[in-house]
């Protein structure tokens, strides 16, 4: 692009205008691109410091391992920004993890081993486990968009509601003894790589693309940041808020499916706790909790960050019981980084 | 040859929100290739008309019709959008999105296998804005741009919808005067390549100024349509107020000679808002301050209550300098505050009728941060006797009071540390006609024992009881007119207008 034919001013159609209002300036645009990868020289600052911790750090497996833990979480990143973008929330993510795999487990597992009802027979856990993430995505969608209500407390709300019917259902203990098809993707390698790091960077591949270069993606920013003039513009915004509530349970789901595979379990607690690292990610990538700003390949710099940064703590030999204040303050550390980067007041 | 049917018309057009009549069969005609001016005081159903004509709202009675055709069902927003284009006060514009992004919403390029071609839609709303000589570079966010390139921008994007009907919405509020004119050089231009304009503004120099037509409309009624250039500004004055109202009663004295100063505000200036304010104002004297909307009154109000703090010079009360941008520094100068709105700033509603009233004056109620609850009680029930408010008693929550009865509690509040100067912002506003009448003798009732008030308002029974009124005018104070005014006396200096040029 050359920059000296827009320099040109064209207003002048009269002689007694005072020339056009100074422009806005070309760094403005180098900064807002930059911001989406505000995370990339930390990401690089530590992979050094993770080297020098430990020389295993950036070895092949090490890194797989990075990528396969923090997996779930990140698809749980990937549906919360979704719901970000368009200015609403959804707590109640981090109990569908567990719900999902929890009724499809409680469904198949033969009876005897633990709270099993044995009602279907193995190949339906997978279908289940979708399923009961669309259900949770239709509730609260009926509740935040059909009964305008608010969607911070329907999914706090339902957050309780949820981890109680996993907690029922199991009897507070834990279902063993997965059918195959659970397991599947949890334990399988594809070409040497974990078979759910490779679902999470597709996932994260077509949240990019979706969101980028779309117009359904690009409705969900025009909602998120004025929605009357995305009304305006002729944007069915009710039925794109469906469709985004419903993806992000559905996402939350899979995320379960993953989880228990790994596991070859679900805990009545599995997910218990998740949201506040999802938040936290999504917000340390430039997901902006009013809404519309942010993007999918920001909230996946947010996420790696700090399981990176974990994963360096455990090199370093950092006791397991301190693990979760440092965690803490990573995230604030993190935030303050992004704060001075982004150069903006948070919001 | 027939004439050209009309690019807009409205006929016969009533509009009711449940018992009031925002638009008795109004109807408005607008030629192609005109500007048009739409003119009225607050109220008059401006707003109303400009939602129905450009599909936001349907009307009850009467028909629209663009250029001879009736007009589209209200959900076709693409066959409006087609016709008419607004730009609104509130900006349509979102402003985290690109300019280029907000140009093609939910219309975008795409490109091989459906994806949207960003490069496409950069060039192709490089070359749009290219076409209506708009100066912006399209890859910058829109929240980037000030005022008046949004406003462009607004423009720009209506007409690539097809649009040739264009309603500006009080266009030049936000905008400074080199602003303004750049904006007027654009109308004119457009005009000249056949754009239509619907033109709404305050200031009655503009539409002399800008517009071919002029359209007044006053209480939900239209009242005339005549060519700028046949119609002398007294008489434009006279159709938006209406006939010249009874001669302003003479009751108060006004201040004795020698009274002390209670306020003085000495070249008070806020970028933005106002600049370098001066005035006094007397123990026992009534002063207004009198302003359209955006004209900086209510700042200058706000300022000597503490709630905002001007970015130069002096707010004096009674002789000591409160801290500026304090609000208890205020009050404990003597300021009682009657702000702007009570439903934000005026009480709380859940709270009682007590507990309201008394906000202001904690300590009055008991030592060391507790409330005597009996004192406070007596003292709201001595406040609810003086202001004669309509209630069971003082533990009733302020929500479950009528308007008027809101307003006297908010005015007690104000009332409740005895002050020495009295700053009441829009005091009657949305209040019914006796609450009104009570609540401006009460405030003259208030000057007569010995304290000074000061009035922002733009309501002409809220000011016809001051000793003087002080126009203010963009920000800046162009006049001082001594009680005894008419009406089109004080709305002309309101409006800007010079009656004598």
């Amino acid at each position: 692009m050359v920059e000296t034919s827009t320099g040109t001013a064209v207003t002048a159609s009269t002689p007694a205008e005072d020339g056009p209002p100074p422009r806005a300036g070309g760094r403005r645009i180098a900064f807002a691109r930059l911001r989406d990868l505000a995370l990339i020289p930390a990401i690089i600052v530590i992979a050094v410091v993770g080297q020098l911790v430990s020389p295993v750090f950036l070895r092949g497996d090490n890194l797989l391992n990075v990528l396969q833990t923090m997996s779930e979480i990140a698809i749980l990143v990937l549906a919360q920004t979704l719901v970000l973008v368009v200015k609403k929330m959804d707590l109640s993510l981090e109990s569908t993890v567990g719900l999902a795999p929890g009724v499809a487990a409680w469904l198949t597992v033969p009876v005897g081993a633990g709270h099993g009802l044995g009602l279907l027979p193995g190949g339906w856990s997978v279908p289940v486990t979708l399923a009961v993430g669309v259900l949770v995505g239709v509730v609260n969608a009926l509740f935040i968009i059909r009964f305008g209500l608010n969607g911070f407390i329907v999914t706090l709300g339902m957050l309780i509601v949820l981890r109680g019917i996993l907690t029922g259902i199991s009897g507070g203990q834990t279902f063993f003894r997965l059918p195959g098809s659970m397991l599947y993707l949890g334990t399988t390698q594809w070409l040497g790589v974990p078979a759910s790091v490779w679902l999470c960077l597709a996932l994260f591949a077509v949240g990019i693309v979706v969101l980028g270069f779309t117009s359904f993606g690009r409705s969900l920013y025009a909602i998120g940041g004025n929605v009357d003039a995305a009304k305006a513009a002729g944007i069915r915004t009710d039925r794109v808020l469906w469709i985004v509530i419903v993806t992000a349970s559905l996402l939350a789901a899979v995320a379960g499916l993953l989880l228990s595979g790994r596991l070859a379990s679900v805990a009545s607690a599995q997910g218990n706790g998740y949201i506040f690292t999802v938040f936290a990610a999504a917000v340390i990538g430039g997901i902006s909790l009013n809404g519309g700003k942010g993007t999918v390949f920001g909230a996946f710099t947010g996420i790696l960050l700090l399981y990176m940064i974990q994963n360096v703590l455990t090199l370093a030999g950092v006791p397991a019981q301190w693990i979760g204040a440092l965690n803490g303050a990573i995230i604030l550390i993190a935030l303050a980084l992004s704060r001075v980067t982004g150069g903006k007041v948070q919001d | 040859m027939v004439a050209a049917p009309p690019v807009a018309e409205a006929t016969g057009v009533t509009k009711r929100f449940g018992s009031t009549a925002a638009l008795l069969e109004a109807s408005i005609r607008i030629e192609e290739g005109q500007t048009h001016a739409l003119v009225g005081r607050n109220g008059a159903g401006k707003s109303t008309l400009v939602s129905i004509l450009t599909g936001l709202q349907a009307a009850d009675e009467g028909a629209v019709a663009f250029g001879g055709e009736p007009a589209p069902r209200l959900t076709d927003r693409d066959a409006w959008r087609r016709r008419v284009a607004c730009v609104y006060q509130k900006s349509t514009i979102i402003p985290e999105l690109t300019v280029a992004e907000n140009l093609f919403l939910n219309r975008h390029d795409r490109g091989r296998g459906g994806l949207i071609s960003w490069r496409t839609v950069r060039e192709r709303a490089r070359e749009l804005l290219e076409t209506w000589s708009v100066d912006v570079d399209v890859r910058v966010p829109a929240g980037d741009l000030d005022v008046e390139q949004r406003q462009f921008l607004e423009i720009a994007r209506a007409l690539s919808f097809g649009a040739r009907f264009i309603v500006l919405d009080e266009p030049t509020a936000q905008l400074d005067g080199a602003a303004i004119a750049r904006l007027f050089a654009r109308i004119r231009d457009l005009q000249r390549q056949g754009v239509t304009f619907l033109f709404i503004s305050h200031h009655l120099q503009e539409v002399y100024e800008i517009c071919d037509t002029v359209t007044v409309f006053r209480d939900a009624r239209h009242v005339l349509t005549a060519a700028v250039g046949d119609l002398p500004r007294a008489e434009l004055v006279a159709a938006m107020t209406g006939e010249a109202a009874a001669e302003a009663g003479a009751a108060r004295s006004g201040p004795p000679a020698g009274a002390a100063t209670v306020l003085a505000v000495t070249g008070a200036s806020l970028p933005g808002r106002y600049e370098d304010v001066s005035f006094q104002v007397r123990a026992r004297e009534v002063v207004g301050l009198a302003g359209a909307a955006n004209s900086g009154r209510i700042e200058v109000a706000e300022t000597v209550a503490g709630l905002r703090a001007a970015a130069d010079g002096v707010v004096e009360i009674d002789g000591v300098r409160p801290a500026p941008g304090s609000v208890p520094a205020a009050l404990a100068a003597g300021v009682g505050f009657v702000p702007q709105d009570r439903h934000h700033q005026g009480y709380v509603p859940r709270m009682s009728i007590a507990d309201n009233g008394t906000l202001t004056i904690p300590d009055r109620l008991g030592r060391a941060g507790f409330i005597d609850g009996r004192r406070r009680d007596s003292f709201a029930r001595s406040m609810i006797g003086k202001l004669a408010i309509k209630t069971p008693g003082p533990e009733l929550p302020v929500s479950g009071l009528s308007g008027g009865n809101q307003q006297k509690v908010v005015m007690a509040r104000a009332l409740a540390n005895d002050p020495k100067l009295l700053v009441l912002v829009n005091p009657t506003a949305g209040v019914d006609v006796r609450s009104k009448e009570f609540l401006l003798a009460k405030v003259e009732e208030i000057a007569e024992s010995g304290a000074g008030v000061l009035i922002a308002s733009d309501e002409l029974d809220d000011l016809r009881l001051c000793d003087r009124v002080l126009v203010v005018f963009q920000g800046r104070v162009v006049a001082e007119i001594p009680r005894g005014w008419h009406d089109h006396q004080l709305v002309a200096a309101m409006e800007g207008v010079d009656l004598d040029g």
